[in-house]
């Protein structure tokens, strides 16, 4: 029982309960099945993003040119819907992985091949990506009456009465948990992040499996490019701007370790729960704007502290070597 | 002598045409190929054929900077045009070629987006806060009605014209018209799309009686439009203010937006090529306190610092925003 209660998933549940009860006196209306719904919907994107980012954490990296990805994926998708609108929608999708995938590939190839710190590595790309979304568009908009009916009805389809967004994202989210989980690739992902130098010695190739974290980051920032367009049916060169924070504080949130090899993906599903529940939850209770900002930072914080303090890192430094 | 005198005749009227046709203006945009500016050209070219003998040379960099701006008013100095009307890409970094060009005896005014006060003769804004305020609650009246709940959407907490604009907004509620109106609360989306769509659902779930949404932003105005379809509340919350045509032609379609505005390129072109022939002509001298005939845009007074504002915003509904999605 006493592990139960320990357990940092269970803990982050909790304190997302306890919100959403704080906020349901606050306000009733913020916790009926349709607006709970809604936020489900609204964090979908943020509950895939960050358990692709989860995969590059784990090998002690970042990735942040996610969100410019995501908006470059989006856009080019977006430029191909205005000229063949009879396209159909499944092949915009393929398509904004496959570019989603190019772009991450090219970040992993930096990394790994030409050993660029992928801190340089993604902050450069985050802007060239951005940069090049300006030179693809020209700096126009894609306007929601320019996407064919296709490209957008496909958001809307709802099962259960719960979106389509919502349930590919239960869909990533058991993917990634088989892959983390119960394949080879996974554990390898947990050693090498855990102690890469022990992981090199029983002869994981540590290159390989960063173009592969960067490649799956990529795809799925790809995917969402689609989603998050569709969703919003328009297309600037302003998608996702500074996205890509929100992501990785999602992550930290949900207990992935920065400093690699620790974290359960269930635990990153609801640190990007409780950070979506914030973004929607502060806008609906009366509270002023100005301390909106401050508030959710504090939350963020708070929930961090009370999660890391709950459960100590399995190993431990015994000897520090001189 | 009679014939004489009739050849006399024609032949100043002849050399008094010919000297009008002489009047070339040169109305140079931030960039070449921005739908905007393409528009305002077109006004331009109405006023240049309202007025009659009047040329107008569109024209403007590729690149939106002030260095390739400063290129294109050297050549326009160098072919001794009558005047330039600019909008300009840097308000101090052109002052000095203006006053180059105005050393030459160019008239040189700025419009939709100025210069320095040395660097021309007046400044025309497209629209003044006082105006832009005042119109936006007019509008939301008249989308939602003159009972009922309305709240702004705007975009961050420190933005300077759109503070400016709710303050005016704040002083046209208080007009005993709008008395059933309540404002009930000020949101900032900070001209991000999600933020501002997330900002309005929790307009919705805060005030379930909410009726209005003014957005005096064309980010804010989008996304408040996009957030009314999705709910489902298209008939019951209503969006206006400050957009797009383009950006705004399917929520105007669905029902979310009846009405908002933006300032006119068409009548703003017009009104630059317009004021810059009353000036160069010496007829007027651009100067405070002055207020200078504008053919169809009526009057346009110069208030401090040679500056002026040209009119109300311009409003879209169902009836137009075909045509001007088109424009801009």
């Amino acid at each position: 029982m006493k592990k139960i209660l320990l357990n940092r998933d269970f803990i982050l549940f909790s304190i997302i309960l306890i919100i959403l009860i704080a906020v349901g006196f606050a306000n009733p209306l913020f916790v009926t099945p349709k607006s709970i719904s809604d936020v489900l919907t609204d964090t979908s994107i943020l509950i895939i993003l960050a358990l692709s980012q989860m995969i590059v954490i784990l090998i002690r990296a970042i990735d942040l040119s996610v969100a410019s990805n995501l908006a470059l994926s989006g856009m080019l998708i977006s430029l191909l819907s205005t000229v063949h609108p009879e396209l159909p929608v499944y092949y915009f999708i393929a398509l904004s992985c496959v570019i989603g995938t190019i772009l991450g590939v090219l970040n992993g190839i930096s990394i790994a091949i030409l050993k660029v710190p992928f801190i340089v590595t993604t902050l450069g790309t985050l802007s060239i990506y951005r940069g090049l979304i300006y030179f693809v568009s020209d700096g126009k908009q894609v306007y929601s009456n320019e996407f064919s009916e296709d490209f957008l009805a496909l958001i809307h389809v709802k099962f259960l009465s719960l979106s389509f967004l919502f349930w590919l994202a239960v869909v990533v989210f058991i993917v990634i948990y088989i892959l983390l989980n119960h394949t080879r690739f996974g554990r390898n992902l947990y050693s090498l992040g855990g102690n890469p130098d022990a992981a090199k010695y029983i002869g994981i190739n540590e290159n390989k499996y960063i173009i592969m974290a960067y490649s799956l980051s990529g795809f799925f920032a790809g995917l969402c490019g689609y989603l998050w367009v569709a969703r919003y049916s328009v297309a600037s060169t302003q998608i996702a701007i500074g996205f890509e924070l929100t992501v990785i504080s999602a992550c930290v949130v949900g207990g992935i370790s920065v400093m690699g090899g620790v974290g359960t993906v269930l635990g990153c599903v609801l640190g990007a729960l409780l950070i979506g529940l914030i973004r929607n939850a502060l806008p609906a209770v009366d509270i002023s704007q100005f301390w909106q900002l401050a508030i959710s930072g504090a939350i963020i914080l708070l929930a961090i502290i009370i999660n890391t303090k709950t459960e100590q890192r399995k190993e431990k430094t015994i000897m520090v070597e001189n | 002598m009679k014939k004489l005198f009739l050849g006399i005749i024609s032949s100043i009227l002849f050399a008094f045409s010919a000297n009008a046709a002489d009047m070339r203006i040169a109305l140079v945009v931030k960039g070449l190929g921005i739908g905007f500016f393409e528009a305002a050209a077109e006004g331009g070219e109405e006023a240049a054929k309202e007025i009659g003998g009047v040329e107008v040379i569109y024209t403007g960099p590729a690149t939106t900077t002030a260095e390739a701006q400063i290129e294109v008013i050297n050549s326009l100095i160098a072919q001794k045009v009558d005047a330039i009307a600019i909008s300009a890409n840097d308000r101090d970094a052109l002052a000095s070629i203006g006053k180059k060009a105005m050393d030459r005896g160019i008239t040189v005014i700025s419009w939709d987006s100025g210069i320095a006060e040395e660097g021309r003769v007046m400044n025309l804004d497209p629209s003044n806060t006082a105006l832009i305020g005042s119109s936006n609650i007019k509008w939301m009246k008249n989308s939602m009605g003159d009972e009922g709940e309305f709240a702004i959407l705007s975009a961050t907490s420190q933005a300077t014209n759109q503070n400016a604009w709710i303050e005016e907004m704040k002083k046209e509620h208080a007009k005993p018209e709008y008395s059933k109106m309540k404002w009930v609360d000020t949101v900032y989306g900070d001209d991000l799309f999600d933020k501002s769509y997330q900002e309005a659902l929790g307009l919705f779930k805060k005030h379930p009686n909410l009726k209005g949404i003014i957005a005096p932003t064309s980010v804010g105005i989008v996304a408040a439009a996009k957030a009314v379809e999705d709910q489902g509340l298209v008939g019951k919350v209503f969006v206006t203010g400050l957009g797009l045509p383009s950006e705004m032609k399917a929520h105007v379609k669905s029902g979310a937006a009846i009405q908002f505005g933006i300032w006119n390129p068409i009548d703003l072109g017009y009104s630059a090529v317009y004021l810059s022939h009353q000036i160069a002509t010496g007829a007027y001298t651009g100067q405070e306190g002055e207020c200078i005939p504008t053919g169809r845009m009526g009057e346009i007074c110069i208030g401090a610092g040679n500056n002026a504002a040209m009119a109300d915003p311009f409003i879209f509904d169902a009836s137009n925003i075909d045509k001007f999605a088109e424009i801009f």
